[in-house]
């Protein structure tokens, strides 16, 4: 257990610190960097708990390609930040509120477990001895939450189409390539033979 | 004080000898690819190819590896420091990293963890911030262009390769990349190997491996009739050792997975007697010598895509057909095995 305790102080607190440096870091590239790294570390604790799975569909999903996008933002846009510091105390009742909620949801979370220890675990489907984690996970998705799931799913799609949607336009007169009339021509009807007679050439 | 040497300390050695061992022959299996891809290449153009240092040129790589670490490393001024040097740092540690889970034969493995493929999927994901780092960190124009253009072109295929690997996964039933080899097993020998079944999806891996390599064709990162040389210009001396040796142990990760994936891994071509007594590890590199041989030969033959062509093929041909390849497979298997 020791090896255990060593590791989570390890992730945890490199997880507290970096997303501390999320929002302390002067240059906002180097916050995307920092946020990359919490994910990484929470991914960590993911496995030390025995989620494998989620924590490595958390590198994938979100260090892998919504992180990125994060960080193609960031790098295009010339924001400036001396400019948005000013704005700074405006700002912060509503984040103060924002925290101040998130705070208190924690402690009732803490408070429940601290009166009731057995409770979360009551909620919780027990996964089966001998049942990889991804399998649990499968087991549970596909019959218990296989609406919800669907529904996730389906939500996700519309928000692509709209994305799609929102950004596509034609524009008229623009020449494009057509990748399936170049590889479906033929020599009948790209090369045409012509006896030219001399002194009259092609009309 | 006996429990805590050999339930932590004996253990925790013997990991730290197995990676050290592995980092080792892996660093000189490298030297030998890099080698073996410029005498492949040589070979194709009527060239000799680098024949000067030690026979048939065969040190050429560790000479290079000296005049690399013997150079003076230059950081622009205008650079980014911190992130400028992370990032090759952070590209070879990443393509080092997969190679924890690899089994190049039965139980020959560092960490047999039963999502090994969806951690080699993850850690070949994050190879993207390498680039994109330098690119960024070099406050230079070129650079930071081709780290744009490789970062959505690494995403793209990622999307495919993320496809072809459920398709397996569907056909596995295990996520574990030992028993990915294992369900390959079958008295057919080579035909059982998942390449035949599920052909249309080998080749869309293998040309998304090089996509996702940035190989050529598909070396648009540094093509160096546009870009000079892509997000490594302001590199040199050893950080720039470290990006050419995470790209190439990138090359040799996507070659071991597809020979795991798709040939069999450690197993005989034939299950029969003279076959059989051959060490599994053999066939593996074989296998895998072979799959870097056809990304050798891929460079040398097939001019370079341009970028709009590289974005066509991967969303609206290999998304396509590995979207219904998923479909497809996942039916038959439902009507196979009830």
């Amino acid at each position: 257990m020791i090896l255990y305790a060593i590791f989570f102080y390890l992730f945890a607190g490199v997880c507290v610190a970096s997303a501390i440096m999320v929002i302390a870091a002067r240059n906002p590239v180097h916050s995307v960097l920092f946020l990359i790294l919490a994910f990484v570390n929470a991914a960590g604790l993911f496995v030390l708990m025995g989620a494998e799975f989620l924590a490595m569909i958390l590198i994938v999903v979100y260090v892998g390609a919504v992180a990125v996008l994060f960080l193609f933002v960031v790098m295009m846009l010339d924001v400036d930040f001396a400019e948005l510091r000013q704005g700074f105390l405006n700002y912060l009742p509503v984040g103060a509120v924002v925290g101040a909620v998130l705070l208190a949801e924690l402690l009732f979370l803490v408070g429940t477990w601290v009166i009731q220890p057995g409770a979360p675990k009551a909620i919780a489907v027990p996964i089966a001895a001998g049942i990889s984690n991804t399998r649990a996970l499968g087991l549970v998705l596909y019959t218990r939450y296989v609406y919800f799931f669907e529904a996730a799913g389906v939500i996700l799609l519309v928000a692509m189409v709209g994305a799609i949607v929102m950004t596509l336009y034609h524009k008229p007169g623009v020449k494009r390539q057509n990748i399936g009339a170049q590889v479906g021509r033929r020599r009948s009807t790209a090369i045409e033979l012509v006896k030219v007679k001399p002194g009259q050439g092609l009309s | 004080m006996a429990a805590f040497w050999s339930d932590y300390i004996w253990p925790l050695a013997i990991m730290v000898a197995e990676s050290l061992l592995l980092l080792i022959v892996l660093l000189l299996v490298i030297a030998y690819v890099l080698y073996a891809d410029r005498k492949i290449w040589a070979a194709v153009q009527i060239r000799r190819g680098p024949n000067v240092v030690g026979p048939w040129g065969l040190f050429q790589s560790f000479a290079d590896l000296l005049k690399f670490v013997f150079k003076e490393p230059i950081i622009p001024a205008g650079a980014n420091k911190g992130v400028f040097l992370l990032a090759p740092l952070v590209t070879c540690t990443l393509a080092l990293a997969a190679w924890a889970v690899i089994p190049v034969n039965s139980g020959w493995v560092i960490a047999n963890i039963n999502v090994g493929i969806l951690y080699i999927f993850a850690i070949s994901s994050l190879g993207v911030y390498g680039v994109i780092m330098a690119g960024w960190a070099s406050n230079s124009k070129y650079p930071f262009l081709a780290a744009l253009r490789s970062a959505a072109q690494m995403v793209s295929y990622e999307v495919s390769i993320g496809f072809v690997i459920i398709t397996v996964l569907l056909c596995v039933g295990s996520l574990n990349l030992t028993a990915i080899v294992e369900a390959q097993n079958s008295a057919w020998g080579l035909l059982g190997w998942y390449w035949l079944p599920l052909l249309p999806m080998f080749v869309i891996f293998f040309v998304s491996a090089l996509a996702e390599t940035n190989r050529p064709p598909f070396d648009l990162v540094e093509a160096e009739s546009e870009l000079v040389a892509g997000y490594m210009v302001e590199y040199g001396s050893t950080p720039y050792l470290l990006f050419m040796l995470g790209e190439y142990v990138a090359i040799a990760t996507m070659c071991a997975m597809g020979t795991i994936l798709f040939l069999g891994g450690w197993l005989p071509p034939f299950p029969v007697a003279p076959f059989t007594w051959v060490p599994g590890i053999v066939w593996f590199v074989l296998k895998a010598g072979f799959l870097f041989f056809m990304f050798a030969m891929v460079k040398a033959f097939v001019p370079r895509y341009r970028y709009d062509q590289l974005m066509r093929l991967g969303w609206k041909v290999f998304l396509p057909i590995s979207l219904a390849m998923v479909a497809i497979v996942a039916g038959v298997l439902q009507v196979i095995r009830g």
